[in-house]
């Protein structure tokens, strides 16, 4: 523990704690308000929370849920328009709600840290690695040379840091600029440093070894940590104490793991049901339909599997240009080969730059291949004429990861889902309203959207509106490309749900695009991990899960935060 | 709650659980363009502006409604720089004409002059600017380069040399004025629109409608050129104060509109001779000028922010 620092005034134990320790942090009946166009909106009501010196406590919850607006205000950082409108924010038993800017300019760095939420944002790309970490170095009155810079930077894990600190935030990657952050973040010693999100943004592998970091930092420290997550299972894994947020006030809290194995609030129980990482079983809703569920649970046993897809030796070559006319070669895909059986989920997973989604792209002939070849239904989909192509199109539909983007802002609903049948020449006006309408019902939107614009729908109404379209031609495969990483947990499981709905309904085989494992095993039945363009391994899922085979799937999914905190009960 | 281990549950009914992912119904469904006209119709900005645009139109479409007195036939030497008298507020020029009612007569010229010239920059930079854009590579190239071409041309200048080619110093006329100002200043627009359609172009919308089999033209005029109009509108209403300004400088120096029609800029040139004489000859003309191009940058300030893309909700 470091020593007390100047400027914090005499603690005066206002409510003595049971073991006698002084809580660092305390938010009583916090209340914050937003002034908005549209009037008054209260973002946080009777939120409270203690932090215990060198304890890390998890505020969980979806988008929207105040958990870092609860954060903000514990640094004195809210946006302008909003303000703290009730209760305490009691740092050292000192209220800091209404502190002067003074006061607060003196707390952050030295007193309380913050990393921030998105590597690729929050560091100035104009400004020299080095330079930015003696920025917060020197506000706050430390030793700022070069050897200073040097070594809070190798303390957050960047090797070779006399070099790294004369580098710009661009000649990073997004993993080492998270070290950056951390290491701007800590680099006063603060008592307690807040995280927002710290990994949301990073691949699985790469969220463990920093999370793995940062937890050995702030335990060498005494540093308590407040981390701001919407993954209860990293949460639960992380923290030794869980919050949890829900419309702007706290529904429970407790000790993470008698929070997970027994919620009590029936949001918590609704998140703990529906969090990915936490899950381990397949959505069985072709179980329950009889017939069917026989070759849908177990593909693989039947002799003549109809594979629907068939991925040979597919390889994906680009130039990348260095300069005037010379250029080098990639291969983004190299050598891939798989198939997909009729009426089931074929994933691939992969982190970033795997190559999964221009796998993805050349399936539904938006890139073309450099070698090999792509069989739809046994017919090679690079020989296609154009009219073929446009019949082909009817039968492979995408769903992509952003909800935001894949709807064209100027296109209501009712246009939206309706292009695609204009576009094909199906039916006379009345009858796309009707089969508009029956899509709506099968997405479990109601009617009255049809008029509405996509900026009135959260991501995951968008993200059905989406499914909705590809789904009116009636198509055989869906490629999804990460179509629920965006989502909040709660809304990732309904949309999962409704994609098993769907396939158990009408037949559709997937094509699942992600970086999540932990999704792949709720949805798929088999997987593909892919590796720098490479596959490294396929099989069923069950088999993946259970007895990986490669060093590289081991590596995933010991990364999934959670997995091993909690046996489900069906297992167990 | 202050004890380490103790396990907090609120109160259910403090926050009932909503269902998952609700649709909000309570406001009625709303387009960009609807939306931007609400926040339009409520800026003091855009009603000054509109009404003032208004009035002008009306009055370029009607001059007689304004002005009684014909500008040109009643011209009398002997009413040179003569001041107000009863049915003349403004006075007279130096040609013994009623000031009045040029100024009232000179708004179809200019107006005229600067929505042509919109109308055309709009559509050559637009074309150009949306093909560079979207398809990129080497037909971008070729196109900035030549919009770089045009850019450089000093404006004057350029304008100077073309009026001296024999058809255009022959056929002086409003349209003359409109393609000199739009073989100049479409390069601008094209930039913008340019800009705007790859902001778009590799949006998920447009991958989408391609894979639903959309040709590539198809996709960008229904996909991406509706969702790359917002910052060309502006640039175009801006355009319109502007062009007007270029229409006066050009007839200022004779190169632009012929004597015979009433412009402002033809107006402010015709009293340069008297300038130091009788100064409100000049001021009438120059002060319609002013208030007319403020009102179309006025109205494109107001048009911008009701666009702008960040005080749009998600």
């Amino acid at each position: 523990m470091r020593e007390n620092n100047m400027t914090i005034p005499d603690v005066h134990v206002e409510e003595a704690g049971n073991s006698g320790v002084k809580p660092l942090l305390e938010i009583r009946d916090l209340a914050i308000t937003f002034k908005t166009s549209t009037g008054e909106v209260q973002a946080v009501r009777n939120a409270h929370l203690t932090i215990m010196p060198g304890e890390t406590v998890a505020i969980v919850g979806e988008s929207g849920s105040g958990k870092s607006t609860t954060a903000l205000a514990a640094i004195g950082l809210l946006p302008n328009n909003g303000a703290v409108t009730g209760g305490q924010i009691l740092l050292d038993g000192e209220d800091i709600a209404h502190a002067s800017e003074k006061r607060m300019i003196e707390l952050r760095g030295n007193t309380i840290g913050m990393v921030p939420q998105d590597p690729m944002s929050n560091l100035n790309p104009v400004w020299k690695i080095g330079y930015q970490v003696k920025e917060t170095l020197r506000a706050n009155g430390r030793p700022s040379g070069p050897d200073d810079i040097a070594k809070v930077l190798e303390q957050a894990g960047l090797p070779d840091a006399h070099r790294r600190a004369n580098q710009y935030p661009h000649e990073f990657s997004g993993g080492m600029r998270q070290r950056a952050l951390i290491a701007i973040g800590l680099s006063c010693q603060p008592r307690l440093l807040i995280a927002d999100e710290p990994t949301s943004a990073l691949d699985v592998t790469v969220q463990r070894q920093i999370l793995d970091h940062l937890d050995t930092m702030t335990t060498d420290l005494g540093t308590a940590v407040l981390l701001i997550t919407h993954d209860l299972g990293l949460a639960a894994e992380r923290a030794d104490k869980v919050v949890v947020m829900y419309q702007g006030q706290v529904v429970e809290s407790g000790p993470s793991l008698e929070l997970l194995r027994n919620p009590r609030h029936p949001y918590t129980k609704r998140l703990v049901e529906s969090a990915p990482s936490l899950a381990s079983r397949r959505i069985q809703v072709a179980k329950e339909l009889g017939v069917e569920a026989a070759d849908l649970l177990a593909p693989t046993e039947e002799p003549a599997a109809d594979h629907v897809l068939k991925i040979q030796d597919l390889r994906k070559v680009y130039k990348l240009r260095q300069g005037l006319g010379k250029a080098t070669d990639f291969a983004a895909v190299d050598g891939v080969s798989f198939d997909v059986t009729r009426g089931t989920t074929t994933a691939i997973v992969g982190e970033s730059g795997s190559g999964k989604s221009t796998v993805a792209k050349m399936v539904l002939q938006l890139e073309k291949p450099t070698e090999g070849k792509i069989l739809f239904d046994g017919v090679d989909t690079a020989a296609l004429k154009p009219a073929e192509l446009f019949k082909f199109r009817r039968r492979v539909q995408p769903i992509f990861q952003d909800p935001y983007g894949s709807l064209d802002p100027m296109y209501n609903i009712f246009r939206t889902i309706e292009e695609p049948l204009r576009v094909h020449k199906i039916g006379n006006k009345a009858s796309r309203v009707k089969k508009v309408r029956e899509l709506l019902d099968q997405v479990s939107l109601p009617q009255s959207s049809m008029q509405r614009f996509p900026n009135e729908l959260s991501g995951g109404q968008r993200q059905r509106v989406a499914i909705a379209r590809a789904l009116a031609l009636d198509p055989e495969v869906i490629i999804c490309d990460e179509a629920v990483s965006a989502l909040d947990v709660l809304v990732q499981a309904q949309v999962l749900n409704l994609l098993a709905d769907l396939q158990a309904n009408l037949g559709l085989t997937y094509l699942f695009i992600t970086h999540d494992l932990a999704v792949v095993r709720q949805i798929a039945d088999h997987v593909c991990v892919m590796e720098k363009g490479k596959l490294v391994e396929t099989g069923s899922t069950d088999d993946v899960f259970e007895s990986p085979q490669q060093d590289y799937t081991k590596a995933l999914l010991n990364a999934i935060p959670g997995a091993k905190l909690m046996l489900p009960p069906e297992v167990a | 709650m202050t004890s380490k281990n103790s396990h907090f549950v609120a109160p259910i009914d403090e926050t009932p659980l909503l269902a998952t992912d609700t649709l909000k119904t309570e406001q009625a469904p709303l387009s960009l363009w609807s939306d931007a006209w609400r926040k339009l119709r409520r800026r003091p900005l855009f009603i000054i502006s509109s009404l003032l645009i208004l009035a002008l139109m009306i009055i370029a479409l009607f001059p007689g409604l304004l002005s009684t007195v014909p500008p040109n036939d009643d011209c009398q030497l002997g009413n040179s720089e003569a001041g107000p008298a009863p049915g003349h507020p403004f006075g007279f020029t130096f040609q013994g004409c009623d000031i009045y009612s040029r100024v009232v007569h000179g708004t179809q010229a200019s107006l005229s002059v600067g929505l042509l010239s919109v109308i055309c920059v709009v559509i050559i930079g637009v074309t150009i600017g949306a093909i560079a854009g979207y398809y990129g590579g080497w037909v971008d190239s070729v196109l900035a380069r030549l919009g770089d071409i045009f850019f450089a041309l000093p404006l004057v200048l350029g304008a100077l040399v073309i009026t001296q080619l024999p058809f255009f110093r022959d056929n002086k006329s409003v349209w003359t004025v409109v393609v000199i100002i739009a073989l100049l200043t479409w390069p601008q627009m094209a930039r913008i629109a340019r800009g705007a359609v790859i902001e778009v172009r590799n949006a998920d919308f447009v991958t989408a409608a391609r894979a639903l089999g959309v040709s590539r033209v198809g996709a960008l005029l229904r996909h991406v050129l509706p969702n790359a109009l917002a910052p060309i509108i502006v640039m175009a209403t801006l355009n319109l104060g502007i062009f007007i300004v270029l229409e006066a400088t050009l007839s200022f120096l004779g190169i632009g509109l012929p004597q015979s029609i009433m412009s402002w800029g033809n107006d402010i040139a015709g009293a340069q001779s008297s300038i130091r004489t009788k100064p409100e000859i000049m001021l009438y003309p120059a002060a319609a000028l002013s208030i007319t191009v403020l009102s179309f940058i006025m109205l494109g300030d107001a048009v911008r922010d009701a666009l702008d893309p960040k005080s749009r909700q998600r």
